[in-house]
């Protein structure tokens, strides 16, 4: 069996203090099964469910699995802590990346690095080789050495949180990336560079899970399949042109036909 | 289900391991009979082999002290104190005025390498392990009441440094102590300064001569060891004109269900251009996760600013102790003097902290700056309380606070509390507070970036302190970030 994750019949719902009784369920039964060295991409409308998917998928506590399974590697993905799937080789870029006052980037990154390294039994890097390292990469983004020294993402604009998120994925070199939205919010020069990042990923033993509302960036980034997601399920799969279709159509008609 | 009970199981060993420097050492020790007395003070003071001025200094204070209560104003709660439940004079029985280090216990000697202090001058005599790179460090350790071992005596004395235990400074330099010694703090200054006063039982003497950078790094070492013991330290530190002196107090104590008393105090004296930095590692025992036992801090540390341009730094890492209660404080009397506290207090657990710092601006143009980090966890309750008072004659006066609390969960509290006032009005003084709180949501992104929930912490922590470790000795400075971690594990569900 060649697939990397397996989801079957995904139910979760949000954990908030706020609701009656305390839970909504949000995902209704996702199936959806992502084969090694392949690029999915989800659509759909707001609200719709696709960043609590990525949230579950990496374990985030505010979110309850109720019922159904995901097998990542071989192995039961809803069981592991958070920086387990991270050191298993899971990474989500956040659609709204967090900000960690008095945390120096660069330590941050070296911090992370270093443990996704010993969780998979390799040593850890020294600051030199690191240095190295995160220069070349900053580079390859255009991401500043001031943005590098300042920190995590703290007055960081729009654009260059995005861009942090994509030097923290080609650094860490995850199997699997799910993008939430990175592409929102990029100028025209900053797209093309973090598509360029994604693709320097591809290998047949990367897949990612590209979650967008634009076309634009499929023009750079050819995926295997596209799904839409809508009302927490997923209504249909295409392949790559369905997002020309999406583009001048709009989910409407999909989603009659879901009904 | 599953990865919930194994992370009880790891937080349940994380409580058990988390105070390593609970072990007990087994040593014959010399008690006086529990309970506070003229006739006990007569006895600590005769055991010392004190001069009489001596005796009646600590019987005045004693006599004070019956006057006295205690302070209620703190933001600290804890049951009575029956002082008369003490001992207030314990000691190693086997020790005796050890005349150098091959005359102390080795029991005792097993103990500080347990706790990480070599003491290092073995090292250097027997010509082994020494790293050219690290500064050498002179440690003075007090074993309940007395103090055992003072290395390095040599290299000092060469400079023309005192530093000694108090008890063997009273012998042997009457006048220093008769002209310093309750001079900054004095003997009626409050209950607990009082209660020092009558019954303290060691603690270091530093006397740094005109001109003179002291060549290493001084550090005393406190450990409380005896049951229902109280520790008195006293120490008093002397910078000459022109002098620089370091100095780092470390102290742990051994995990217990009752509680221990600590009431120290520290006077220091900068006289002109003189540098004093006072640095504090503090970890005693800061109780079990229900709340029991632990240490209870009541503590006056004090410096006077006395000549012109005399510097005074306390930077402070406060981990342990079920109860913190002390303000080190500067009294900026010299023209154009600075004061400085640099304050980091972590409560978790139902630990208590109420500790800031006073800044009395006596001088024209003295500069204080103090710069507090509050991070409470589990039930915990801290409390920043400053004072900053500017008197009429502090023309030019200039102080900067700067007060920000970090919160760890929802059921612990963090609370500011200054004090401002001015006397002056050409004085300029600024305060700024910030609360925070370390969010689920970056938590989670750590954890994302495959960092452990601990390690996530350390990390916030770290970034949330780091303008005052900074200001630690290098090598405390590693020891204290460690420290912080440790006393945060198991501090979120
Ligand atoms: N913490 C929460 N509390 C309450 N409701 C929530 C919470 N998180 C998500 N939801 C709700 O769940 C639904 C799905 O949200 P989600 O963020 O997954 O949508 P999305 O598909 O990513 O939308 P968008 O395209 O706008 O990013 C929304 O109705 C949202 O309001
Ligand atoms: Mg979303």
């Amino acid at each position: 069996m060649n697939n990397l994750l397996e989801i079957k019949d995904l139910h979760a719902s949000v954990i908030e203090d706020s609701l009656e009784n305390n839970q909504k369920e949000i995902l209704k039964g996702i199936n959806l099964n992502i084969p090694k060295g392949e690029i999915h991409v989800i659509m759909g409308p707001n609200g719709s469910g696709k960043s609590t998917l990525s949230y579950v998928l990496s374990g985030h506590p505010n979110y309850c699995v109720t019922q159904g399974s995901a097998i990542f590697k071989g192995k039961d993905l809803l069981s592991m802590t958070p920086d387990q799937r991270a050191a298993a080789g899971l990474f989500l870029a956040f659609q709204t990346p967090v900000e960690l006052p008095g945390v120096n980037n660069v330590n941050f990154l070296r911090t992370s690095l270093n443990s996704i390294r010993v969780a998979r039994g390799e040593s850890e890097l020294n600051a030199v080789d690191f240095l190295k390292l995160v220069r070349e990469k900053a580079k390859t983004l255009s991401f500043s050495m001031d943005m590098l020294k300042r920190n995590v993402n703290v007055g960081f604009s729009g654009g260059e949180k995005k861009r942090n998120e994509v030097l923290q994925m080609s650094l860490l070199q995850p199997s699997f990336a799910i993008l939430d939205e990175t592409d929102s919010g990029l100028d025209i020069d900053a797209l093309r560079i973090v598509a360029e990042g994604v693709n320097s990923l591809r290998s047949p033993d990367f897949s990612a899970l590209i979650i967008t509302h634009h076309q634009r960036l499929l023009d750079y980034i050819k995926p295997n399949y596209i799904h839409v997601l809508a009302k927490g399920r997923i209504i249909y799969t295409g392949g790559a042109e369905l997002s020309n279709q999406l583009e001048s159509e709009g989910y409407g008609r999909l989603l009659e036909e879901a009904l | 289900m599953n990865d919930r009970n194994q992370d009880q199981a790891l937080r349940k060993q994380l409580e058990e391991d988390s105070y390593k420097w609970g072990f007990e050492t087994n040593i014959e020790m010399d008690y006086a009979p529990k309970g506070l007395s003229e006739s006990i003070i007569r006895l600590i003071s005769q055991k010392k082999q004190e001069p009489e001025w001596m005796l009646e200094w600590r019987l005045k204070a004693y006599r004070l002290w019956k006057t006295m209560t205690p302070p209620m104003w703190g933001k600290v709660r804890h049951p009575v104190i029956d002082f008369q439940d003490l001992h207030y004079y314990a000691a190693p029985k086997k020790n005796t005025a050890p005349k150098s280090l091959d005359e102390v216990d080795p029991e005792l000697l097993r103990t500080y390498e347990k706790l990480g202090i070599p003491l290092k001058e073995r090292a250097i005599l027997a010509g082994v392990e020494v790293d050219e790179n690290r500064p050498p460090v002179a440690i003075d350790a007090v074993f309940d009441s007395v103090s055992v071992a003072t290395t390095f005596k040599k290299t000092l004395a060469d400079a023309g440094v005192i530093f000694c235990p108090i008890s063997q400074a009273i012998r042997q330099y009457p006048e220093m102590i008769q002209k310093y010694l309750g001079s900054v703090v004095s003997q009626g200054d409050n209950f607990y300064a009082a209660l020092n006063s009558a019954v303290f039982t060691d603690g270091s003497f530093v006397y740094v001569p005109k001109g003179v950078k002291c060549p290493m790094e001084l550090s005393t070492y406190f450990r409380i060891n005896a049951r229902n013991t109280g520790q008195f330290e006293r120490t008093l530190i002397i910078a000459d004109d022109r002098a620089t002196v370091s100095y780092l107090e470390g102290c742990t104590a051994p995990q217990r269900d009752e509680n221990q008393l600590h009431a120290a105090v520290v006077e220091l004296i900068a006289l002109e251009d003189a540098f004093i930095k006072y640095s504090t590692v503090q970890n005693w025992y800061p109780g079990d996760k229900n709340g029991k036992g632990g240490i209870y801090n009541f503590v006056t540390k004090r410096g006077a600013c006395r000549g012109a341009r005399s510097h005074i730094s306390w930077t402070q890492v406060e981990t342990g102790s079920a109860i913190t209660w002390k303000y080190p404080s500067c009294v900026l009397q010299g023209e154009e003097s600075v004061g400085e506290f640099y304050s980091v207090a972590v409560t978790n657990g139902y630990q208590q902290a109420d500790t800031g710092t006073k800044m009395i601006h006596i001088g024209r143009n003295s500069r204080s700056t103090i710069l507090a980090k509050t991070i409470s966890a589990g039930k915990s309750d801290s409390t920043y309380r400053g004072l900053v008072r500017v008197l009429p004659k502090a023309n030019g006066a200039r102080n900067f606070t700067e007060c920000d609390s970090l919160l760890i969960g929802n059921r612990c509290g963090a609370h500011t509390v200054p004090y401002i006032e001015s006397k002056n009005s050409s004085a300029k003084v600024e305060h700024e507070a910030t609360t925070s709180k370390i969010s689920d949501e970056q938590l989670f992104f750590c954890q994302q970036r495959g960092l452990s929930k601990e390690a996530a912490i350390g990390l916030i922590v770290n970034g949330f302190c780091k303008d005052v470790l900074k200001e630690l000795p290098m090598e405390f400075a590693v020891e204290a970030q460690q420290l912080l971690q440790v006393t945060l594990e198991g501090s979120v569900g």
